[in-house]
């Protein structure tokens, strides 16, 4: 029981970094249907520049989460206009393809520049690195520290996409782009912001799992964003509720294969699951099958 | 020449032929070293990778990035049985055993997740890839993460070329047929394909199942010729690299699959030794050729034998058919 608690808690503050990731991959989806790979890259970049920030500037937790989720957030609008914009009236596949291309090009060029040895995250002040003991169960102050992040980033959030003009445009053009350009919404802003918004998600994710997991490399984006693609295809794609729910499933199904099978079929779990949902329920947890009209 | 069937055996076999024969007595003569033996023998696989993946991506519309982990499935299947059975016969067996293999997992996974529109395959076959490469890591009898060696080396040049042009022949004729032509249909309009009378879902299984055999038949070709295999050969990166042939050569162009592997067989020799540089290059490629160009450089576009066919026949005269996969 102490274990199954244990395990939960590890899996909640996993699950919390990829809910904020899948966040980011839902809203791109949603409003623009584009899987875009590059996401688990900009994640990357994130991580780094809260490792220059703590390193290099010696800031703080928070101002390095500040200034990772303004560069991301920049990098990802950046990729929007230059990448994915020509492409916005051509095929599906020429899409995914570029988004695949700009992936790559991410992390062989942070590469190029960093090295691809493995580095270590710089150490967080005491009052961070205490733990409390409930019972048998160990709390670090780093795992409430990530969790209570990734909520109030999520109330953030949906604060903007409900009560916000911002949030009603980018709400409005993932329901009908066209429609919402003759309502006078300029519809290329907001998908703009909409990968801002994804991209800084994505750059505290990136600063959080430092923080979690100590060490950060080029390719350390490939995988979570992947797994993180999967928890928002669980949740139903397009859908922002769907992202967290399948954020924090897929982290507590990942802790506990790890905690009570093999550590070795964690990852081959998670895509297991994808393919499940795939066969079951395509529309995922919260999602509604559309008919496609002619 | 009036007979078409020789005319055609002359135009495209004699070109066929001298390219065999050149490379045979280049072996014979000492003229093509172990090394450019091996970048050959992998130029073979990876027009055979693309071609297949061509089918699926190109031809069919259907977006797959787990073609390595097909690869995968072949080089194992073939390397495990003609390391049982050391013979002629075994590695047949062996190489007929992982293309099938790989077809039957690419209909498991292509039956559920074909019948959804949208980039859905393309997630589930990256899944696949991966869980096959986990799977291949961890179990005992694939010796894990260590590799599997000792692989009867069965290919030799003759092989590459048997293989390498039958599949190519295959699956030109498979899209001539009118199974190929459902697919490409499919892929230009799956609502006005099925309202004329075509089983999209079908059509789709078919050629994802097809390539997937080819994937597993080029795995084979892999293990049985560089003898030694580890699952981490058939990574994310190795579908990327067929993906980039692909795309280079055009999505729905057979030659320019073929023609971009030669490209890509070279640029690499020579960036052999910056692999990030390589990385960074094809990234750019990839991004570039999209943004510019997103039908590829051949477009749908065929080069046919036959331009070089001419110049052994001297009859230039005669109007061309159509090409088929236009």
């Amino acid at each position: 029981m102490e274990q199954l608690a244990q395990q939960l808690i590890n899996g909640l503050s996993l699950g919390s970094i990829y809910a904020l990731i899948a966040l980011g991959y839902t809203m791109v989806y949603g409003i623009i249907q584009l899987i875009n790979f590059a996401h688990g890259e900009v994640y990357m970049v994130g991580a780094y520049v809260g490792y220059a920030c703590m390193t290099f500037a010696r800031l703080g937790f928070f101002e390095s989460l500040l200034i990772a989720m303004v560069v991301c957030g920049a990098l990802g609008v950046v990729i929007e206009r230059v990448a994915y914009k020509p492409l916005r009236d051509s095929t599906r596949i020429a899409a995914l393809i570029t988004a695949i291309g700009v992936s790559l090009l991410l992390q062989y060029t942070m590469m190029a520049f960093v090295g691809a040895d493995v580095r270590t995250y710089p150490a967080l002040p005491d009052y961070l690195t205490a733990s409390f003991h409930i019972g048998g169960v160990v709390i670090s102050a780093q795992s409430l520290l990530i969790i209570g992040t990734s909520v109030l980033l999520m109330i953030a959030l949906q604060f903007i996409v409900h009560r916000t003009r911002l949030g009603k445009a980018m709400r409005a053009v993932s329901m009908d782009a066209d429609a919402a350009r003759l309502m006078g919404i300029n519809v290329d802003n907001t998908i703009s912001f909409t990968f801002m918004l994804g991209s800084a998600l994505a750059g505290a994710a990136g600063v959080l799992v430092g923080v979690y997991y100590n060490s950060i490399n080029p390719l350390m984006g490939v995988l979570p964003g992947l797994k993180a693609f999967v928890a928002a295809v669980f949740g139903g794609i397009g859908i922002i509720p769907g992202a967290l729910i399948g954020g924090y499933f897929i982290g507590a199904a990942e802790t506990l294969v790890s905690g009570y099978f093999s550590s070795l079929y964690k990852d081959a779990v998670v895509f297991a699951i994808l393919i499940l949902v795939l066969i079951f329920r395509p529309a995922g947890l919260l999602g509604k099958n559309v008919r496609e009209k002619v | 020449m009036a007979n078409p069937m020789v005319r055609t055996l002359l135009t495209r076999g004699v070109p066929l032929l001298l390219l065999y024969a050149v490379v045979l007595a280049g072996l014979n003569l000492g003229l093509i070293d172990d090394y450019l033996m091996a970048t050959i023998a992998t130029l073979c696989i990876n027009i055979v990778l693309a071609v297949s993946l061509n089918l699926i991506t190109g031809f069919t519309g259907q977006f797959s990035l787990g073609h390595a982990g097909f690869m995968a499935i072949g080089a194992y299947t073939t390397g495990l049985i003609t390391i049982a059975v050391p013979t002629v016969p075994g590695f047949i067996a062996g190489l007929l055993a992982g293309g099938l293999l790989a077809a039957l997992v690419g209909f498991l996974i292509g039956l559920p997740t074909l019948r959804l529109r949208g980039d859905y395959l393309a997630i589930a076959t990256l899944g696949l890839a991966e869980i096959i490469r986990i799977l291949l890591n961890n179990v005992e009898f694939t010796n894990g993460a260590a590799g599997l060696a000792g692989i009867p080396q069965m290919m030799d040049w003759n092989w590459f070329f048997i293989l390498t042009v039958g599949s190519v022949l295959l699956i030109r004729n498979f899209l001539r047929s009118s199974h190929g032509r459902n697919a490409i249909a499919v892929r230009e309009d799956e609502i006005a394909a099925e309202s004329i009378g075509v089983d999209a879902t079908r059509a789709k299984v078919l050629s994802f199942t097809v390539g997937a055999f080819f994937g597993g038949l080029a795995g084979g070709m892999y293990a049985s010729y560089f003898y030694f295999i580890k699952p981490d050969t058939f990574g994310f990166l190795k579908s990327i690299d067929i993906l980039v042939i692909v795309v280079l050569g055009g999505l729905g162009s057979l030659s320019g699959s073929v023609i971009a592997a030669v490209l890509l067989a070279a640029i690499s020799t020579v960036l052999q030794q910056f692999t990030a540089v390589r990385m960074i290059l094809y990234a750019l490629l990839l991004v570039i050729i999209m943004v510019f160009r997103p039908q590829g450089l051949m477009g749908s576009r065929e080069v046919s034998l036959r331009i070089v066919g001419r110049l052994f026949t001297r009859k230039p005269t005669e109007p061309d058919e159509p090409e088929a996969t236009r």
